[in-house]
């Protein structure tokens, strides 16, 4: 295993993503990060909901990979990936995507399973992203006690790997998770499966607070985040606001331009929201917490 | 320790109920057989610490369910140590489950086959109707000493699923069951059985609806209630303990069978034959021959139409490695590495992957997995229940007919070994759909048509 340093490294894409959480906590606020299924609702709209929000006030999307069996994610995100295989999605047409959103000057990091990775060929998925610009990958399966492989792969292609942290993990896995966690270091707000909530998980602020004594890294924190309010609350204790199912519900409701326009709305309101909070609290160091619910 | 929701029953003998003299659980059985305490304490082939069997197992599971699991490694590392645990363990199976299981010498089978001598392993006639009572008396004696006051499973037929339901009545636990929509259908009189023992069944819509749709759901639940509930695995599967845990708490079946045929016959058998589906009781009964290198090891997976039609569930022979709920093990996958729907009449082999153990005992050779089709299957389910007036559980009889091509391999000098894992009850509606069983009055001639001549039901003369 080759990934150890905790910030920014001086190699490959990984930059783009230390210089995006340069940049917000230099702007005192944090980064807003949009979540949606690759090929959701179909090729054509996910590509147009993705240019929504990078246009609309999104710092940096995560692609998810559709997968049959998604253990962490809750009825919106498993129906959506469905309906995106249903209608089409390969696994070839990911990097076509993200090759898309790199072309108009976009960020996006792949979320996915860890199984269709290991079927493409760890190697190859790595550098086809990397190829693609595609800036790192979250892999909600895969524990770093698993990812020698994983790690040697994505150091080679300059993909910043990230891995998931939670309420539950103890002071020494946190410590080892952000050990070979490049970009930032997803913190899961709750115990619980994706999906939106009405109310921010205590949990999170806390798990933040922990992660803080031990890594410099970025934090994103995600899990249920819906509304502008709640952004601006995440924001005050994060880096990245991570933000899912909410998007996802939308994507896939009436025609694509009436989707593109609900989307843009909400991400703007998010938009507003992580700045918000920077005017009340100036956060000092950064974290991201996220909820891709 | 002991949950404070638990009152019917005392953690250890009481001597009060023993009358005084020993209880009959305690120290060696007069017939020499061997207690469930005896296949828990440890192997030579336990998982590496990773939880690795060669290449295969390990955690390949969130983050937020690694202290979880931790937590229940931890505590089965001391149960399978601790005496009180042990002397539960052994005074439930026995006084419970109602082991030891006998074992049957299937002689009317064995002519009517005409090849090796076949003797069955009766796990059918444990409490519940199965081998999975095995596995979740120790697992729900296991979540009372964690002090969790909740189970959760999965269930495909319903067996472990009513197996379940019934320790969690037995120790006062609440629970929930987990279950595809399509195996609720398939399998109504367990659901209703699961319901009568106190138990929440949720019908699971996501995906295919079938088992492996039922483990997600039951990792979600898991997720989220991870402080109070325990996930109560019923298969080898899964992130490492739960292969190890599984297999333990079956291992009693080998243990006893292999004692009990060399009493009945002198010998070791030839081979052993059991289905397998996630492989709880293949690996409970091939365990204890492991290191004997004379006794061949025959897994039968659910062929469904044919491995040549794409419609089926064998995963061993018919699949390809990759990471499934916890574990790297063989498993049914497309070139994307989207999990594929398994194909069988048989709802408790209806799954698309396999413990890690079975892929490590396939790829070093240890172990032999062939495919057997549904016809094939319940041509079996007929032929037992005809000769030897047994009516084995679907999945079951997926062994029966691949002991039966053996023994006629193997020749009359052989001898086989099967593992009826359970009963047919719970599979009366299918096997009527089959065999056309509907009306009595065209039910024998129906029989006859359905299956085949090879199977040699209809051809015994009766």
């Amino acid at each position: 295993m080759t990934a150890t340093d905790t910030g920014a490294t001086a190699r490959g894409t990984g930059d783009r993503l230390a210089e995006l959480f340069t940049a917000t906590r230099g702007a005192g606020r944090a980064a807003l990060v949009g979540y949606l299924p690759a090929g959701y609702p179909t090729a054509e709209r996910s590509a147009r909901a993705y240019a929504a929000l990078l246009d609309s006030g999104c710092d940096l999307v995560e692609v998810g990979v559709p997968y049959s069996d998604p253990v962490i994610d809750g009825p919106v995100i498993q129906a959506a990936s469905d309906t995106a295989r249903g209608n089409g999605f390969r696994l070839s047409d990911l990097f076509g995507l993200v090759e898309g959103i790199a072309a108009r000057g976009g960020r996006a990091v792949v979320m996915t399973y860890i199984n269709p990775v290991l079927s493409y060929g760890m190697d190859r998925f790595a550098r086809d992203l990397a190829a693609a610009g595609g800036l790192g990958v979250i892999t909600p399966d895969l524990i770093v006690d698993e990812a020698d492989e994983w790690l040697a792969a994505a150091d080679r292609h300059g993909i910043d790997p990230i891995f998931l942290v939670a309420p539950a993990s103890s002071a020494e896995r946190i410590a080892r998770t952000a050990q070979h966690t490049r970009g930032f270091l997803y913190a899961a707000s709750t115990m619980g499966v994706t999906g939106a909530r009405d109310q921010v998980s205590s949990a999170a602020p806390e798990l933040v607070t922990r992660c803080r004594a031990l890594t410099d890294l970025p934090i994103g924190v995600g899990l249920g985040v819906r509304t502008g309010a709640q952004a601006a609350e995440i924001a005050r204790f994060a880096d990245a606001v991570i933000v899912g199912s909410a998007f996802t519900s939308m994507a896939g409701a009436g025609d694509a331009a009436e989707a593109d326009a609900a989307l843009a709305g909400l991400a703007a309101e998010l938009a507003d929201g992580v700045r918000i909070a920077a005017a009340a609290a100036a956060p000092s160091a950064g974290s991201a917490v996220g909820d891709r619910s | 320790m002991v949950s404070p929701v638990v009152a019917p029953l005392a953690v250890g003998p009481d001597p009060d109920r023993a009358g005084g003299r020993s209880p009959s659980w305690l120290g060696p059985r007069p017939d020499g057989l061997p207690r469930p305490s005896a296949a828990v304490t440890g192997t030579a082939h336990d998982p590496d610490a990773r939880g690795y069997y060669g290449s295969f197992g390990g955690r390949w599971l969130p983050e937020a369910l690694v202290v979880a699991v931790d937590e229940v490694a931890d505590a089965y590392a001391k149960a399978r140590l601790d005496p009180v645990f042990l002397t539960e363990l052994d005074r439930l199976a026995e006084t419970y489950a109602g082991r030891p299981s006998p074992l049957t010498d299937a002689e009317r089978l064995t002519a009517q086959v005409g090849g090796a001598r076949i003797v069955l392993k009766r796990e059918d006639l444990n409490h519940t109707g199965s081998h999975k009572i095995n596995n979740v008396l120790g697992q729900a004696l296991l979540t009372r000493r964690m002090g969790k006051t909740r189970v959760i499973a999965e269930t495909g037929a319903g067996q472990h699923g009513v197996a379940t339901a019934t320790a969690a009545a037995l120790l006062g636990l609440d629970c929930t069951i987990y279950m595809g929509r399509v195996d609720t259908e398939r399998q109504a009189l367990n659901v209703a059985r699961m319901r009568l023992l106190g138990a929440e069944v949720v019908a699971v819509d996501s995906g295919s609806a079938t088992l492996k749709d039922a483990i997600n759901e039951a990792f979600r639940d898991w997720v989220t209630n991870v402080d109070h509930t325990y996930y109560l695995f019923g298969t080898v599967g899964g992130p490492h303990p739960f292969p190890l845990i599984v297999r333990d708490f079956q291992r009693i079946i080998g243990l006893e069978a292999r004692a009990q045929t060399l009493a009945l016959t002198g010998r070791l058998p030839d081979a052993v034959a059991a289905c397998v589906g996630g492989g709880s009781n293949a690996i409970g009964i091939f365990h204890a021959f492991l290191d004997d290198p004379g006794v061949r090891l025959l897994g039968l997976e659910a062929g469904g139409d044919g491995i040549e039609t794409g419609r089926h569930a064998s995963t061993i022979t018919g699949g390809t490695v990759g990471v499934l709920h916890g574990a790297r093990s063989f498993l049914l996958q497309d070139e994307d590495g989207q999990i594929r729907e398994s194909h069988s009449i048989s709802a408790g082999l209806d799954y698309p992957g396999v413990g890690p153990e079975h892929a490590h005992l396939a790829e070093v050779g240890r172990a032999e997995f062939r495919s057997v089709t549904d016809r094939e299957a319940m041509d079996a389910m007929a032929l037992l229940a005809r000769t030897e007036g047994i009516i084995p559980a679907i999945e079951s009889a997926h062994a029966v007919a691949g002991a039966v091509d053996l023994a006629r391999e193997l020749g009359p000098d052989g001898l086989v070994l099967v593992n009826v894992s359970g009963r047919g009850d719970k599979d009366m509606e299918t096997a009527m759909r089959w065999f056309g069983l509907g009306d009595p009055s065209t039910a024998e001639a129906q029989v006859a048509d359905r299956t085949s001549t090879e199977g040699g039901v209809a051809v015994d003369g009766r």
